[in-house]
C-alpha cells in the first residue's frame, strides 16, 4: 500500500513538472523575435471570408487576406490594398480599381481583376448562405442575384476590365462603399484552391486548412491548433512586405476575459480582447496604465415592444426613458468607461450629431406616467425585461429595475434567458423590453437608422412610421450633399425618438489592455487593428501592479 | 439524568425502535448536536428575516457602491450600494429550501429506485440501471431550457430539475450497497424466517445503507445549492434583485480581488452549512449504526 | 464474468439508442436555431444553410439519415465550425481533456482516498477532524472559485506556476489538475471514511481483529475491499461527469478541452455536436459505469459469485 502511493505520488509529480525550467515570458520572446501575442476573444468559426460572421474571425482574416482597400487605424480613411488606386465616375455610381502591380498571393499567383469578380459572384450565391452578403447589396443587382431572383451572376456590377482594372456599378451612389472594401465579405478568395478541395460554394471543405490555404494578406497561415493558438507568419509574396514590421502574430481563443487578463499581467499577452469591468478602476490607477480604452461604434440599448401594453402608450415608454438616470448608470455600475446615450446613432459619426431630445427627468417621467393612468404606479400592470445572461447585462438591468422604482414606483421584473433562448423571443417579439445591442458595420449613421424601417428585420419593436420610412428609404439616399443626407437622417431620428421604441442607454466603449512595447496600435471607433503598422520595442518587462 | 435514564427504561421495554434508539444515541454527540443547533438556527433565521433584516433587500445606493464592512452595514455592501448582509440573509432562504426540498426530492427517488434496484436484481436491476445511465448521458443544459419553454420558470420546476438529476448517483450507490448487503447472514436469515422483501428492504437493508446514503446527501446539499446558480445562469431559478447563497458567491468570485468581503462572507455562510450538516450527518450515521460500536 | 460483461455491453446497445433519439428530438424542439445571430438572417441564406445542413428535410428523413452516418462512424459536419466534422472537433478535445480527468481522478482518488482511510482508522479526533475539515472546504469551493484562487496565488502573487495553457509551459498542468481534483477528492474522502466505518464494524472485521492480525493488515486486506465499495458506486459516474464538469477549469486555465465544445455546443444550439459529444459521452458513462460494477463485484467476492452464475 505504501508503495503504491509512493510510486503513484512520484510518477504524478513527474508528470506535472515534465522538465521545469523557468521560460522566458511570450512577451519577452515575442518583443525579441517580433512576434505580437494577441488576446483573440474565442476560437474563430472558421477561415473563409465568407463563411464566418465574428469579430475574432475578423482579426485573423484581415491578417491573412486584403480586400481592396485597407483602412488607416488612426484616420479610418481607406488606403491602398488589393487596388492601387480608384477612380469614381461623374455620377459617382462607378467605380474603377486598379490593382496593385505586384499584387501576389502566397503561392506566388498574381493577384488579379478576375479574382474579386469571382470572389463577389461566390460571396452573392444564395448557395453559400453568406451572412454578411448583403454588405455587397449597393452593387448593381447584387441583392436580386443573392436572393435568387435573377440567376445569372453576369449581371451583378462587378467586371473584370483587364487583369488588372476591375469596374464596380452601384445601384446608386453610396458614401460608405469603400468602408466595405475592407470588409471580409469582399474579399478576395483563391479560386484555384478553393475549386480543388470542392465546389465553389460548399461550406465543408478542408481549403482553409494550414498547407491548403493561400491567401493575399500581409501574413500566412502556419499554424492552427483548434481551442488553443493561431500563429499567422509573414507572406513574403505581400506587394508590401517591406513595410510589415511583424514577423509574426499568435492569436489566442481567449474566451474567459478573467483569465485573460491574468495572462497580460503575467506577460502571456500582448495584447487583451476585453477588460474585466472591475478590473477598470485598479488599472485607470496605474503610471503607465496599460488599459486603452475609446468610444466604439456602437448603442447599448432596450427594445420596447410598441404593440403590447402597457408600452403601447408611448408615454409609458418616455416616462421609462425618462426615470433613467444614465449618468449615475455609466459612472458607477460601468466606470465610466461608456458615455450616456439618448439616441440609437452613436454621437460624431462622420461628424454627424443624433439629437437629443430628453435628459433625466424623474418630474416629467412621473407626470407622462400619470397622464397614462398610473399616478404614483398605481394599477401598474407589471412589466417584465428580458436579456441574455451575462455579468454586465444584469448589472444594468438590475440598476435600472431600482431607478423604475424609485422614480416612478412600479415593478419590472427581471428575467435572464440563455443566449438562443434570448435571440428567439426576440425575433419573435415575445417579449415587453428586451436589451439589446447593435454594432455598426461601417461609420454611417444610415447603419443604425436603418434599423427601424417598417418590418425591417432588426426592428423587433413593431415600430412604424411611413414618414420615417420614405426619410430613409427614399430622400436620404437621393441626397445632394453629406450634409443635406446628415440633415435628413437628423430628421428622421427626432421622429424615432419622439416615438421611443427604443430606450437608448449607453454607446460603447472599446476597452483593451495594451502591453507597453506594442506600438502603432491606436485605439479607433471601429476597433479596428491594422496588422500593417504594430511592431513592437524591446522595452523592460514590468510589473502591472493592481492596488 | 434520571429522567433521561427512564425514559430509555420506558422505551426499552416498549421495544425500542430504530429511530428512538438513534435519537437516545444522537443526544450524546456533542458535535451532532452543534451541528443540528446551528442549522436549526439558520433555518429560524431564514423564517424571520423579513422581520429582522437590517436593509430592504434591493434597497441601492449607487454612489455608496461597494463598501468595506462597517457600522452602518456590517458585512460590507455590494456594488450596488445593497447590504450584504440582507443580502446573504434573503438568498438563505432561498438556499436553505432549495438545498433540502431539492435533495429531499433527489433521496426519495434515487434510495427507492436503488434499493429496488439493488434487491430484485436480475432483468429489473439491468433495466432500472440502464434508464439512470440514459439520464446520465442526456444533455443536462438543453434539457433544462426544454423544461423551462414549457413550464415556464418557477421554484417548483428548480427542486425537480435539481432532484432530477442528483437522484442518479444516489441510485447507483444505494443499489451498491443493497447488493452487498443482500448476501449477507443477517438478510439471509431474514429471508428464511419468511419476511416479505418490502420489510427485509425497509427494516434491514436501508438502515444498514444509511451511513454512505447520508454522508452523500449531506454532501448533495451544498452542491445543489451551487448548481442552482448555474440554473440561475440558464433562466430557471431566482431572478434579481432576489438572491441566493449560490449566486452571492458566483458574484463574489468575479471580484474576489477588488472586494472580496463579497465572496468571503457567502462563503462562510454556505462552508458553515456544510460542517453543520457533516457534523449531523456523521452523528446520524454513528446513532443509527446498529451494530456499531457507538465511536 | 465474461458472459456479464458481453450481457452489459449487449445492453449499451438500447441505451446508446435511446440516448440519441431523445436527444436528436431534444434539441429540435428546443428554442433557437444553429443560424440565430443578433442580426436578422435573411430568409433566402438561412434556406440555403439549412439545406446545405440537410435541415430542409422531414425530420423523420434526418434522423434516420443521421443514424445511418452513424453507423459508419461518421457524426456529420459541425454548424458552429463550417469546415471541421464533429469526429475532427472530439479528436482535436480530447486528449487534453482525458489528460486532464486522468490526473484530477487520480489527485481525487490519492487525496481523498488517503484522507478518508486516515480519518476513519480513528473517528472523531484530530486525525479524523483536519482531513475531513480540509476536504469539507473542497466542496464547499466550487472549481470557479477553486481555480482563480490558485491561479492568484500560485501564478500571480507567488509566480510559482503558468496561469494558464496546456503544455505550453512546463508546470501548467499542474493547477488545473489540482482544481479538478479537488471536488472529487473531497467527496472521495467523506465516501470512504463513511465506508470505511460501516465496514470496519462488520463481523468479519472483527474476526480478523480477533485472530490477532496488525490493524494495518485488517485494513489493507480486508476493510479496503467493503470500504471502497461507495467510492467505487460513485467514481464510474463521477469519470464520465469529468467531462462535462472539465469545462469550468478548461475555461479558466484556456485548455483546448472537449468540456467546452461540450457545454458550447448546447449553447449554440450546434445540433451535430450536440449529438456527437452526448454519443461520445453516453459510451464513455456506460463504459464507466460497467467498469465501477466490475470493481465493484471484485471487491465483494459475493458479488462475484453471483456475477458468475448470471
Amino acid at each position: 500500500m505504501h508503495r503504491i502511493v509512493r510510486v503513484v505520488s512520484l510518477a504524478l509529480v513527474a508528470a506535472f513538472l515534465g522538465g521545469c525550467s523557468a521560460g522566458e515570458s511570450n512577451v519577452a520572446q515575442g518583443n525579441r523575435e517580433g512576434i505580437l501575442h494577441f488576446g483573440n476573444g474565442s476560437e474563430p468559426q472558421g477561415l473563409d471570408p465568407h463563411v464566418v460572421t465574428g469579430v475574432p474571425e475578423s482579426k485573423i482574416i484581415d491578417a491573412l487576406f486584403e480586400g481592396l482597400t485597407r483602412k488607416n487605424p488612426w484616420t479610418l480613411e481607406p488606403e491602398p490594398g488589393a487596388a492601387a488606386s480608384w477612380e469614381f465616375s461623374e455620377d459617382r455610381r462607378v467605380i474603377t480599381f486598379h490593382m496593385q502591380p505586384e499584387g501576389r498571393w502566397s503561392n506566388g499567383d498574381p493577384v488579379t481583376a478576375h479574382d474579386f469578380v469571382w470572389s463577389w459572384r461566390r460571396a452573392l450565391d444564395p448557395a453559400m448562405g453568406n451572412l454578411y452578403a448583403y454588405m455587397l447589396y449597393p452593387v448593381e443587382n447584387a441583392e436580386a442575384y443573392a436572393t435568387g431572383k435573377i440567376d445569372d451572376p453576369a449581371l451583378v456590377g462587378v467586371r473584370a476590365l483587364d487583369d488588372m482594372t476591375l469596374e464596380v456599378t452601384l445601384n446608386a451612389p453610396t458614401p460608405y462603399f469603400l468602408q466595405l472594401m475592407d470588409h471580409y465579405s469582399s474579399y478576395a478568395v483563391h479560386r484555384e484552391t478553393i475549386e480543388r478541395f470542392g465546389k465553389a460554394t460548399d461550406r465543408f471543405t478542408r481549403w482553409t486548412r494550414v498547407g491548403n490555404i493561400v491567401t493575399n494578406g500581409p501574413f500566412q497561415l502556419q499554424n492552427w491548433q483548434l481551442n488553443r493558438r493561431i500563429v499567422v507568419e509573414r507572406n513574403p509574396h505581400y506587394w508590401d512586405n517591406d513595410a510589415v514590421r511583424l514577423n509574426g502574430i499568435v492569436f489566442y481563443p481567449t474566451e474567459n476575459i478573467v483569465s485573460e487578463e491574468r495572462m497580460f499581467r503575467v506577460h502571456q499577452l500582448h495584447y487583451t480582447n476585453d477588460v474585466p469591468l472591475n478590473k477598470i478602476p485598479a488599472y485607470r490607477k496605474m503610471a503607465d496604465t496599460p488599459f486603452v480604452e475609446a468610444p466604439y461604434l456602437g448603442t447599448y440599448f432596450y427594445l420596447l415592444n410598441t404593440e403590447r401594453p402597457p408600452l403601447d402608450d408611448v408615454r409609458v415608454r418616455k416616462a421609462l426613458s425618462l426615470a433613467v438616470d444614465r449618468e449615475a448608470l455609466t459612472r458607477n455600475v460601468l466606470y465610466g468607461s461608456n458615455n450616456p446615450a439618448y439616441a440609437i446613432t452613436p454621437p460624431g459619426t462622420l461628424g454627424y450629431q443624433p439629437p437629443q431630445l430628453f435628459a433625466f427627468d424623474p418630474e416629467e417621467a412621473r407626470r407622462l406616467l400619470a397622464e397614462a393612468g398610473y399616478p404614483g404606479g398605481d394599477g401598474w400592470p407589471g412589466l417584465e425585461l428580458i436579456y441574455n445572461t451575462s455579468e454586465s447585462h444584469r448589472k444594468i438591468a438590475v440598476a435600472l429595475q431600482q431607478m423604475w422604482k424609485d422614480a416612478l414606483n412600479i415593478t419590472v421584473t427581471l428575467s435572464n434567458q440563455e443566449w438562443k433562448v434570448y435571440l428567439d423571443s426576440v425575433s419573435q417579439m415575445n417579449f415587453q423590453v428586451a436589451r439589446r445591442g447593435w454594432i455598426g458595420d461601417y461609420v454611417d449613421p444610415n447603419n443604425f437608422l436603418d434599423l427601424y424601417i417598417t418590418d425591417g428585420g432588426n426592428n423587433n419593436t413593431g415600430f412604424s412610421d411611413p414618414v420615417y420610412d420614405e426619410l430613409i428609404l427614399q430622400r436620404a439616399p437621393r441626397a445632394a450633399t453629406q450634409e443635406a443626407r446628415f440633415a435628413l437622417f437628423h430628421e428622421a431620428e427626432t421622429r424615432l425618438m419622439e416615438q421611443m421604441p427604443i430606450l437608448p442607454i449607453y454607446t460603447y466603449a472599446s476597452k483593451h489592455l495594451v502591453h507597453p512595447s506594442v506600438k502603432g496600435l491606436p485605439p479607433n471607433l471601429m476597433d479596428f487593428v491594422n496588422v500593417k503598422y504594430i511592431h513592437l520595442e524591446d522595452v523592460p518587462l514590468t510589473e502591472f501592479e493592481l492596488e | 439524568m434520571t429522567s433521561a435514564n427512564l425514559t430509555d427504561v420506558v422505551q426499552a421495554e416498549q421495544g425500542t425502535s430504530l429511530w428512538k434508539d438513534a435519537w437516545r444515541r444522537l443526544r450524546k454527540n456533542r458535535l451532532a448536536l452543534f451541528g443540528l443547533a446551528v442549522l436549526s438556527v439558520f433555518i429560524v433565521v431564514a423564517l424571520l428575516t423579513p422581520w429582522i433584516a437590517p436593509y430592504a433587500y434591493d434597497a441601492q445606493n449607487l454612489d455608496l457602491g461597494a463598501s468595506p464592512p462597517s457600522a452602518a452595514h456590517w458585512l460590507g455592501t455590494d456594488i450596488f450600494g445593497r447590504d450584504l448582509l440582507t443580502q446573504i440573509l434573503y438568498g438563505g432562504r432561498i438556499s436553505l429550501a432549495v438545498g433540502f426540498v431539492a435533495t429531499a426530492v433527489a433521496l426519495v427517488i434515487g434510495v427507492t429506485w436503488g434499493a429496488v434496484a439493488g434487491y430484485v436484481g436480475g432483468r429489473v436491476d439491468a433495466v432500472m440501471m440502464r434508464l439512470v445511465d440514459i439520464l446520465y448521458a442526456l444533455p443536462f443544459m438543453i434539457f433544462i431550457v426544454l423544461l423551462m419553454v414549457v413550464f415556464g420558470r418557477n421554484l417548483l420546476l428548480l427542486f425537480l430539475a435539481i432532484g432530477a438529476v442528483e437522484w442518479l448517483t444516489m441510485a447507483r450507490i444505494m443499489r451498491g450497497q443493497v447488493q452487498s448487503l443482500r448476501q449477507q447472514e443477517f438478510v439471509e436469515a431474514a429471508v428464511s424466517l419468511g419476511l416479505s422483501p418490502a420489510t427485509i428492504v425497509r427494516r434491514h437493508l436501508v438502515p444498514n445503507a444509511l451511513g454512505p446514503i447520508i454522508v452523500y446527501t449531506t454532501l448533495t446539499i451544498p452542491s445543489v445549492m451551487l448548481l442552482e446558480a448555474f440554473l440561475s445562469f440558464l433562466g430557471l431559478g431566482v431572478q434579481p434583485p432576489a438572491t441566493s447563497w449560490g449566486l452571492l458567491i458566483s458574484y463574489g468570485a468575479e471580484t474576489m480581488e477588488e472586494y472580496p468581503w463579497l465572496l468571503i462572507f457567502p462563503g462562510a455562510a454556505l462552508t458553515l452549512t456544510l460542517f453543520a450538516l457533516n457534523f449531523l450527518g456523521d452523528g446520524l450515521r454513528d446513532a443509527l449504526d446498529v451494530r456499531g460500536s457507538g465511536d | 464474468m465474461w458472459r456479464f460483461i458481453a450481457g452489459r455491453l449487449l445492453q449499451a446497445i438500447p441505451v446508446i439508442l435511446a440516448v440519441i433519439t431523445v436527444t436528436f428530438f431534444l434539441v429540435r424542439v428546443a428554442p433557437g436555431g444553429p443560424f440565430d445571430s443578433e442580426k436578422a438572417v435573411i430568409p433566402e441564406v438561412k434556406a440555403a444553410l439549412e439545406a446545405q445542413y440537410r435541415l430542409d428535410l422531414p425530420l423523420g428523413q434526418q434522423y434516420f439519415a443521421y443514424l445511418q452516418d452513424l453507423a459508419r462512424g461518421e457524426l456529420g459536419p459541425s454548424f458552429k465550425y463550417p469546415g471541421r466534422s464533429v469526429n475532427e472537433l472530439i479528436a482535436a478535445g480530447l486528449p487534453a481533456t482525458a489528460e486532464l480527468g486522468a490526473y484530477a481522478l487520480l489527485v481525487a482518488v490519492v487525496l481523498g482516498g488517503l484522507a478518508g482511510v486516515v480519518a476513519s482508522l480513528k473517528p472523531n479526533s484530530a486525525q479524523d477532524y483536519i482531513p475531513m475539515s480540509v476536504a469539507m472546504i473542497g466542496i464547499c469551493m466550487p472549481t470557479f472559485l477553486l481555480g482563480p484562487l490558485l491561479v492568484l496565488l500560485f501564478g500571480i502573487h507567488l509566480e510559482w506556476l503558468p496561469v494558464a495553457g496546456w503544455g505550453d509551459i512546463p508546470g501548467d498542468k499542474i493547477l488545473p489538475s489540482l482544481t479538478l481534483g479537488a471536488a472529487y477528492a473531497a467527496y472521495i474522502a467523506r465516501l470512504s471514511r463513511a465506508g470505511m466505518l460501516e465496514v470496519m464494524s462488520q463481523d468479519y472485521i472483527r474476526t480478523a481483529r480477533a485472530k490477532g492480525l496488525p490493524e494495518w493488515q485488517v485494513v489493507t486486506r480486508h476493510a479496503l475491499r467493503g470500504g471502497l465499495i461507495p467510492v467505487v458506486a460513485f467514481l464510474g459516474p463521477a469519470f464520465a461527469g469529468l467531462l462535462a464538469g472539465s469545462f469550468v477549469v478548461e475555461t479558466i486555465f484556456q485548455i483546448p478541452g472537449l468540456g467546452r465544445f461540450y457545454v458550447q455546443a448546447a449553447f449554440n444550439r450546434d445540433y451535430t455536436m450536440i449529438l456527437g459529444t452526448t454519443v461520445f459521452l453516453s459510451t464513455l458513462i456506460v463504459l464507466f459505469n460497467l467498469l465501477s460494477d466490475i470493481l465493484a463485484a471484485w471487491l465483494n467476492p459475493r458479488l462475484r459469485a453471483q456475477y458468475g452464475e448470471a
